[in-house]
């Protein structure tokens, strides 16, 4: 491996430790509120992963729409629902260990063939640059279709949320 | 980088938001594992895109956009109905929501 593809792949291999780690701590932690930061821990590390492969408009909306509203979504969730902040011993149902395997399983399955398949595939290097401009013209030209239908579901969503939530 | 390390990558945050699915029983925690599998297709939807480049490439970002709108979606009504079985049953344990067991 020459000097020109270490930086990235160190980059690589920071980012996916910290993702993996996060990851576990955001199903295995005790404390609700914990979970939702790990998960940003988890967020932020894909959105850098977005930087790594050049498609910055994908890690830009990532931080806005999935740090800055999904995860606030989540802790009003968890407030709204009074959960004790702190730890509690009762957050996982007595299926963990059958669930434990179906996740192992399913991941040495994966890991397997997807080694096997694409084990020397090599990304671009450098990646090329996709401007947020391209990605524009290819959502309002290409799939403007798909781009209408998503409107369409965000407002269904919008909706059924409020009359779902409201008090009778 | 090669395309096999972003694919294991994602396949692992899938399984482990596969494991948080079946393993929690906190609702809001079910529904932050069902991110981590979103979030997963998303690292393999812009990698892939990246491997093959030009409309490609566009495609995959695309569609990862999409991915992140209607995970927006699915957390609004998802909380919205977690809402609802607190203010009803005063729990989220959802394994005690069996009001539709067989």
């Amino acid at each position: 491996m020459n000097d020109v593809d270490l930086a990235p792949q160190l980059a690589f291999g920071i980012i996916a430790a910290a993702m993996c780690i996060s990851a576990i701590r955001v199903v295995t932690t005790r404390n609700v509120v914990h979970a939702a930061l790990y998960l940003v821990v988890v967020l932020a590390g894909a959105a850098a992963l977005f930087v790594l492969l050049a498609a910055e408009f994908v890690a830009v909306v990532q931080v806005l729409v999935y740090i800055g509203a999904i995860v606030v979504l989540f802790l009003f969730g968890i407030m709204l629902t009074r959960a004790e902040i702190g730890r509690l011993s009762d957050l996982d149902n007595d299926q963990r260990w059958l669930a434990g395997i179906v996740a192992v399983f399913l991941f040495g399955v994966l890991a397997f063939f997807l080694y096997d398949g694409v084990r020397d595939t090599k990304l671009p290097e450098p990646p090329a640059v996709q401007t947020s401009g391209e990605v524009g013209q290819s959502i309002f030209t290409t799939y403007v279709v798909p781009f209408e239908v998503i409107s369409v579901l965000l407002l269904a969503a919008l909706v059924g949320a409020v009359v779902i939530a409201r008090k009778e | 980088m090669l395309l096999v390390e972003f694919l294991l990558l994602a396949a692992f945050l899938f399984c482990v938001g596969v494991y948080g699915v079946l393993a929690r029983k906190n609702a809001v925690l079910v529904l932050m594992s069902v991110e981590l599998i979103l979030n997963s297709v998303n690292i393999n939807l812009v990698a892939f895109g990246a491997m093959h480049g030009g409309a490609a490439g566009l495609a995959g970002q695309t569609f990862a956009l999409f991915v992140i709108a209607v995970a927006a979606a699915e957390v609004g009504v998802g909380l919205a109905i977690v809402l609802l079985i607190y203010r009803n049953r005063r729990s989220i344990d959802l394994t005690e929501a069996d009001l539709m067991r067989g």
